[in-house]
């Protein structure tokens, strides 16, 4: 089968690669970009670990057909932190206890994120919300929700 | 329809590690010429803090910030034997195996620091910041990185520690049948309240409120988070995980997440812990292990909780809304037990 041209924004950097029809947006990330943060769980939208933001929006990367971001920005956990500076989030998931094995970290910090980004000040449960479909099997999600609320607080004491 | 409430209380005695060849662990700390140390270990950190333990025990026993300790894990072709991450071992069995290599690296260190120094070796303490100087008299000081140096350049002296860590094997009594299984033991009693639907059969967590005792906790923070996270284990074995309706033909079981159920972030519910320190006699620093036994009073503490909302005794896990409902069936409806 013909390759297709693809060329999008990957954490702000213009990509171009090629891709089968029918590759999905996981795969080119991880095998063709070489961004190992988008974690693959189950493939078919069940775990939520290989979530990404698609034009500021969440979405998960193993159901999203890669042609489909063709112009568009998507923003990994790669792309998160400020040079050596941790994003708030990932400092408030680290001062939590938010990670055990860390499998479900990438996705739900990038979850995090997009409820962050259009809601600064979420309430408990709007935060637990944001992340029921992230499954986590090593911290029973109380410190993730905690972590998450404290990114929060923490953004709001700088403001 | 009517949801009912119910409370369940469960208590364990957990044995730490088990009684098969000794259950032993080896480890080996060595020093480099920077002055930082290494502990190898063919032990795995899952992501349970075992890393984390491992070097506070090792910076701890040879007096130097914990900084300056790296730990090695998970490699069986490099490191020296482990039997492995399971049975709550890894604290008790590793840590006292890293002490026990930490002790002897300690000794080699003090020696060549009193030979750069020029006294007696027992006159010698640690400051606990990466200095060795004389008891008393602070300013005769050697840093442990200069010790170091000097040990590998100088005097041709390896400042390292062999430490193993073997229970005895306990033989069955061929009279009584009696036996010592393990050597020290954990202990949790957690009170579970939960709501039972008795139309639908569903069962959700209403809170929970535990106390574990667990020897010293090296590592509170770790502890903490161990057990928060390992009591929704247990929630997820009481209630949701199963490879029913499909089991015992695997094929056609769960193949991935969205059929394999497991507890999501609206699931859980307020859980209160008590942490009560009792050191263990053989434990490194008196620490024994929270381990498995973070998930293990969860599920009879559940099963009991539903008892005492609706009448039915489920003794096959997980508890699923169908057996839930069966049995309220087969009882002819639900019936509440008092409330103590």
């Amino acid at each position: 089968m013909a390759k297709t041209a693809l060329q999008f924004q990957h954490n702000g950097h213009e990509v171009a690669i090629f891709v089968d029809g029918g590759t999905n947006l996981l795969v080119a990330l991880r095998e063709l970009i070489g961004d190992m943060t988008p974690k693959f769980g189950c493939g078919q939208g069940g775990c939520g670990t290989c979530s990404v933001l698609i034009d500021g929006e969440l979405h998960l990367s193993c159901l999203t057909l890669a042609e489909t971001v063709a112009g568009r920005s998507v923003e990994t956990l790669d792309g998160i932190k400020d040079g050596p500076n941790l994003h708030p989030l990932q400092r408030a998931f680290a001062d939590s206890f938010a990670a055990q094995c860390g499998y479900c970290t990438p996705g739900m910090l990038m979850a995090a994120k997009a409820l962050l980004d259009r809601n600064p000040q979420p309430s408990r449960a709007e935060v637990v919300e944001a992340i029921s479909g992230n499954i986590c099997r090593c911290t029973g999600y109380e410190p993730i929700i905690n972590a998450v609320l404290a990114a929060a607080s923490g953004g709001r004491a700088r403001a | 329809m009517t949801r009912h409430r119910g409370r369940g209380i469960a208590s364990v005695n957990y044995p730490i590690g088990m009684n098969l060849g000794g259950d032993p662990s080896q480890a080996l700390v060595h020093s480099n010429p920077s002055g930082k140390f290494t502990v190898a270990l063919s032990s795995i950190d899952l992501g349970q803090g075992m890393k984390s333990v491992t070097r506070q025990i090792c910076a701890e026993t040879l007096g130097v910030p914990v900084e300056d300790v790296y730990v090695d894990t998970a490699d069986s072709d490099t490191g020296p034997h482990c039997m492995g991450s399971f049975a709550s071992r890894g604290t008790h069995r590793v840590g006292n195996a890293v002490m026990a290599a930490a002790r002897e690296a300690r000794g080699v260190m003090m020696e060549a620091a009193a030979e750069e120094l020029e006294v007696n070796a027992a006159d010698l303490e640690t400051d606990g910041r990466g200095n060795i100087h004389v008891k008393g008299a602070p300013h005769r000081s050697i840093s442990t990185k200069d010790v170091a140096i000097a040990a590998q350049f100088k005097q041709g002296k390896t400042i390292s520690g062999r430490g193993i860590f073997l229970v005895p094997l306990s033989d069955v009594d061929p009279e009584t049948g009696e036996m010592s299984p393990a050597t020290c033991y954990a202990h949790a009693c957690l009170v579970a309240e939960v709501e039972v639907d008795d139309e639908t059969g569903e069962v959700d967590m209403v809170r929970m409120d535990s106390a574990y005792e667990l020897g010293r906790a090296l590592n509170p923070r770790l502890v903490e988070q161990q057990l928060v996270g390992g009591a929704w284990m247990g929630v997820s074995h009481a209630l949701y995980e199963t490879p029913e309706p499909y089991y015992p033909e695997p094929v056609h079981g769960p193949r991935d997440f969205v059929e394999y159920l497991m507890p999501g972030p609206g699931d859980i519910c307020p859980h209160d812990i008590a942490v009560l320190e009792r050191p263990a006699p053989d434990g490194p620093f008196g620490a024994k292990g929270p381990g498995e036994m973070c998930a293990n009073p969860v599920l009879p503490a559940v099963a009991n909780a539903i008892f005492n909302a609706v009448g039915v005794r489920i003794d096959d896990l997980p508890i699923t809304p169908e057996k839930v409902l069966r049995a309220i069936r087969a009882q002819g409806g639900a019936r509440p037990q008092p409330r103590r």
